[in-house]
């Protein structure tokens, strides 16, 4: 069923919360935001999908985003998990991409986890958002979020996160 | 794990009580919740503040498994605070004791290699699990990856790393045979296990030769193996595990932040 231009008014609008851990991503850039249907007058019902399984945040985006709809004027808005198609980091924006890179967090490669040769990263090709050198190494496989991977910069020094392959 | 307000359902139908999907759904989601707490126990006493990170994020992906689990077989919170042990049907295996940093790792490398060829199977067999496995499994390869690189490291280290890894590894050899008992609900058959069984099994000499362990050796089934967790017979430290997890709900019944 093709969404009407009100429903893609609204899923805009639902997207646009940011994520409440990466607050410099909107939930659509993060590939989120899976669908908006318009159920009846006043009734939305929106389709999220979490990160991963375990995502503290899951409880906040989805009352952010009944939070803004109601403000827009829908007074029942239903958020429903959907698991399937599981979320991989190629639904990350191209634009969400390069603001991660831009707050120093270096973003996932493109292909999901079996491109990136599995939980091992191909080394060479991760580049220190801070500095641009390939030359980084791998410190912890789990930083400060479940999303992401600890490395250090041999080139800087600098630390940094690493948004990891899913 | 008490829900937020407008927290999202469950995204499958529950399976009703009684069923073999059920009972499957109670076995994996207890493997998950118990390790899960058993990890969590590590915060504050992890060796170097990475780890403490680590273990906690795997933990924290287990309680998220646990939690879809669970809400398969009924109320989460109910069945996590509110059952007694015997209700629990975890595996011996992901109650034993923490240890040493080495023992825990020996439990995590046994559990994710495991757990990631089951969750592999039903995320393929597209039932009542798929949706939860096909996203899990992903988690749960960089978890074994985790474990593997700490039995390398530990293995391969130190005379005295090489002894705590390699004792880890002896002392819950016999837990790990209990892991492949069939299981109806899951669609898994004895010939499914059997085979199950023995890829595991390939896995985990793989990776103790690259680390230069020896495979532990004594019986993993029958005799004076472990192995009625699923049953619903748990090692006597489970008993405290639990007691220390339930404490709060318990204490303050319907208690919220």
């Amino acid at each position: 069923m093709t969404p009407t231009a009100l429903e893609e008014r609204l899923r805009e609008l639902a997207g646009s919360v940011p994520d409440p851990e990466l607050p410099m991503l909107t939930l659509a850039e993060l590939g989120v935001v899976r669908g908006l249907r318009l159920l009846g007058p006043g009734r939305v019902e929106v389709e999220l999908t979490p990160t991963y399984t375990g995502c503290p945040a899951v409880g906040t985006m989805a009352a952010d985003i009944e939070r803004i709809l109601r403000e827009d004027g829908i007074p029942e808005v239903t958020v429903r998990t959907v698991l399937s198609p599981p979320w991989t980091t190629d639904a990350i924006s191209p634009e969400g991409r390069r603001k991660l890179q831009e707050s120093g967090i270096a973003p996932p490669r493109p292909g999901g986890a079996a491109a990136a040769g599995g939980p091992v990263p191909v080394e060479l090709s991760l580049r220190c958002p801070n500095c641009g050198s390939t030359d980084t190494t791998l410190l912890s496989r789990f930083s400060s979020t479940a999303c992401k991977a600890l490395r250090r910069c041999d080139a800087c020094r600098e630390p940094f996160d690493h948004f990891k392959e899913l | 794990m008490s829900t937020p307000p407008n927290a999202p359902a469950a995204p499958a139908a529950p399976a009703p009580p009684g069923t073999p999907a059920a009972a499957a759904a109670l076995a994996l989601g207890d493997d998950a919740l118990v390790l899960s707490h058993r990890l969590g126990e590590w915060a504050g006493h992890a060796p170097v503040l990475e780890e403490e990170v680590a273990l906690a994020n795997i933990a924290l992906d287990l309680l998220g498994q646990a939690r879809l689990l669970l809400s398969l077989a009924g109320d989460e919170d109910e069945l996590a605070f509110l059952r007694e042990e015997r209700a629990f049907r975890n595996t011996q295996l992901v109650e034993q004791p923490n240890g040493d940093f080495a023992r825990t790792m020996a439990r995590q490398l046994y559990f994710s290699v495991y757990q990631e060829l089951v969750y592999d199977r039903l995320a393929a067999g597209g039932g009542l699990f798929a949706p939860i496995a096909a996203k899990a499994v992903k988690e749960v390869a960089y978890h074994r990856d985790h474990a593997e690189q700490w039995t390398l490291r530990l293995g391969d280290g130190t005379e005295e790393s090489h002894r705590r890894m390699a004792a880890g590894l002896t002392e819950l050899w016999r837990f790990t045979g209990e892991l492949f008992q069939p299981m109806e609900g899951l669609g898994l058959d004895a010939a499914a296990m059997a085979e199950l069984e023995s890829e595991w099994s390939e896995r985990i000499t793989a990776v103790l030769r690259r680390a230069t362990l020896p495979l532990p050796e004594g019986p993993r089934h029958s005799g004076w193996t472990a192995g009625a967790g699923r049953q619903g017979l748990h090692t006597e430290p489970f008993g405290r595990m639990l007691a220390e997890m339930q404490h709060l709900h318990r204490s303050h019944p319907g208690a919220s932040w």
